[in-house]
């Protein structure tokens, strides 16, 4: 029973991590319709910055803020200059060129930080079952979540970032900026994302230390339905309490096999994911 | 047609590229044979001026291409888009190690037939499994794969080998061709021989009615549907022809390197394949030609560029990506097509000129 508890509270923490990072795809994916895969990169800048940052002034929490704060700008760079001139070209074009992003930012933090691994702290302690730093991990998630839920559901802001990513034309119309509301999802996701990389660097940073939570991410994301946000946050728990379960029970080594498993059950009975409504189809 | 070609050949055509008025009155299944031999032939060629080093590398560029084809089949031609191709190259891979280290006297085509049959099962596995998912959620379930399968070789590593892998010893030249072919020559004849078989197969089927029917799909699966044409099932064909053409290119890839370790089978291998297609140009097989050559030469040219300039070490081992994906955006940037709807732009002139009106 102990065993169980210990494995669902680790899925936990993990699958907060996972539900941050399918939290900034979903974001993207609801704004401009594609799937961001330049999305672990920006986590990855922002985790370097706030490396260097703690680095420089020993504190932390300065450098979690510049980080953040360095996520948000990267996405909003991204979005203006790279996407914008090419998402109209095709969908699948767009799609290869956050890919190519990915290649240029690994790269590049390769080439200034180096390939090896450095050290990057836990913001708590991270010793026990359901440590400080779990709790953090957890909480701040949510807390994340439920700002976003406040933010598109309360503010005129959110409202009008919602125009802008359903109905575009009418919101135009309507005196919404919609390329200003595009930018504004890139970086409030890219934020997120910085989260995510926050919570899932330590102990050790490295130029593909986001890979395995990125594809995760993704499939949070897909089976919780890419145009919910719940939806990514209830993908990111059961991917993480899934391969905790299966790693503890049956080997971690069969954990990303199942994670493949959920993937196609979920997708097998709902093709859109959990909590996708079925979209009406026009010919 | 006989009329119109009688009366062009009066006017006559002198540009060299002017192909004779016959060819496309040819059958397609002959006339891709016909362009896949005189390519053997150009290789042959091509093989006898250069060393043993290059044999190798084209006969990596050889593999690649027949893997990126398929996809091409499958993301040009029905629109899914799979980020999980290099498991099916892996599932070739290990059927073929597999295969020479247990039944040693088959011959190299028997396995390679093997392989294809295997990456056939297992293509309509998972095409089953993914048929109804569309778009972003087929790209996360076929990404999901791609970062799973490996783990399989670590879990069964009695069999597979764990993360080193298998080791497999082909054999080279036949004895009555030692001294004219060296090994690898052999190996990347052998390499383009079935390549190009297997690409003549791809050209014809995408220029038939399974293509047609594919691209139907793509552009409208609902008006596709009501035409008749059964889109489930094509979708699924689709995919199963790419897992082919992927299977039997990590046969031929384990063939000509002899280890076969689950590190080569990495995402990043499933993503490369995806953007090389994308480099080379989507909407034509002659991409994949591109793409190959993009994957293979691209890194050696950027890490000999940068082992000339002395540069740093960090900056030396991240330089080939960096400049990979700089390539990819500017590409993607100014010519939407890719390598070859550019091709196509600049020779669109002579070709006008040779066209009959």
């Amino acid at each position: 029973m102990t065993t169980f508890l210990n494995l669902t509270l680790n899925g936990l923490a993990t699958g907060a991590v996972y539900a941050a990072l399918a939290l900034s795809l979903v974001i993207i994916y609801q704004a401009t319709r594609l799937v961001n895969f330049a999305q672990p990169a920006l986590a990855l800048v922002a985790v370097y910055i706030a490396y260097t940052v703690s680095q420089m002034t020993g504190s932390y929490w300065i450098g979690f803020v510049a980080g953040l704060l360095s996520g948000l700008v990267a996405g909003a760079l991204v979005e203006r200059v790279v996407i914008r001139p090419i998402a109209k070209s095709s969908e699948l074009n767009a799609i290869i060129v956050t890919l190519g992003l990915l290649l240029i930012v690994q790269g590049g933090v390769g080439m200034i930080w180096g390939n090896r691994q450095h050290g990057f702290p836990y913001a708590f302690d991270y010793v026990g079952r359901f440590s400080p730093a779990d709790v953090f991990a957890v909480a701040s998630v949510a807390v994340t979540a439920l700002l976003l839920f406040g933010l598109y559901q309360f503010t005129p802001l959110g409202l009008r970032m919602r125009a802008a990513a359903f109905r575009p034309e009418a919101a135009r119309l309507s005196g919404v900026k919609v390329g200003l509301m595009l930018t504004a999802g890139w970086a409030i996701a890219s934020l997120i994302g910085a989260l995510a990389g926050m919570l899932a660097g330590p102990p050790f940073i490295s130029p593909n230390a986001f890979d395995g939570v990125f594809v995760y991410g993704i499939t949070a994301a897909v089976i919780g339905g890419l145009d919910n946000p719940f939806g990514a946050v209830l993908g990111g728990v059961l991917i993480g309490l899934g391969m905790s379960y299966v790693s503890g029970y049956a080997g971690p080594e069969l954990a990303t096999l199942a994670a493949l498993a959920i993937v196609v059950l979920v997708l097998s009975v709902r093709p859109d994911g959990i909590l996708s409504r079925p979209a009406a189809r026009k010919v | 047609m006989t009329t119109t070609s009688t009366s062009s050949n009066a006017v006559e055509a002198p540009a060299p590229p002017a192909r004779p008025r016959g060819w496309r009155a040819l059958p397609s299944p002959v006339r891709h044979l016909l362009l896949a031999a005189l390519g053997l032939a150009v290789f042959t060629g091509f093989l006898l001026v250069t060393g043993d080093l290059t044999a190798l590398r084209m006969a990596a560029v050889g593999y690649t291409m027949l893997s990126i084809a398929g996809l091409q089949l499958l993301v040009g031609g029905s629109g899914q888009v799979s980020l999980g191709h290099g498991a099916f190259m892996m599932i070739g891979a290990y059927t073929t190690a597999l295969l020479v280290i247990h039944m040693p006297m088959l011959p190299l085509a028997a396995d390679l037939l093997l392989v294809v049959l295997v990456a056939v099962v297992a293509g309509i596995a998972v095409g089953a499994a993914t048929a109804r998912l569309h778009g972003p959620y087929l790209a996360g379930a076929t990404l999901i794969l791609a970062v799973g399968l490996p783990g399989l070789a670590h879990r069964y590593h009695e069999v597979l080998g764990g993360s080193n892998g298998l080791t497999i010893r082909t054999a080279g030249a036949p004895p009555f061709l030692q001294g004219v072919v060296t090994n690898s020559e052999w190996k990347a004849l052998v390499v383009w021989t079935t390549v190009l078989l297997a690409m003549a197969l791809l050209a014809t089927v995408n220029s038939g009615r399974l293509g047609r029917r594919l691209r139907a799909i793509r552009d409208d699966e609902n008006a596709a549907a009501m035409a008749g044409i059964p889109v489930g099932r094509t979708k699924v064909v689709a995919f199963v022809i790419a897992s082919a053409a992927g299977g039997l290119a990590g046969g031929l890839q384990a063939y000509v390197l002899g280890t076969i370790t689950p590190g080569s089978f990495t995402l990043a291998l499933s993503l490369t394949l995806i953007a090389a297609l994308v480099l080379g140009g989507i909407s034509s097989m002659w991409g994949a030609l591109w793409a190959g050559l993009a994957v293979v030469y691209l890194e050696i040219w950027a890490s000999d560029a940068t082992r000339a300039l002395n540069l740093d070490r960090d900056v030396e081992n991240n330089l080939p990506v960096v400049v990979f994906g700089v390539l990819l955006i500017l590409i993607l940037r100014f010519w939407p097509l890719g390598v070859h709807g550019a091709v196509q732009r600049l020779t669109a002139p002579l070709r006008k000129k040779s066209a009959p009106r």
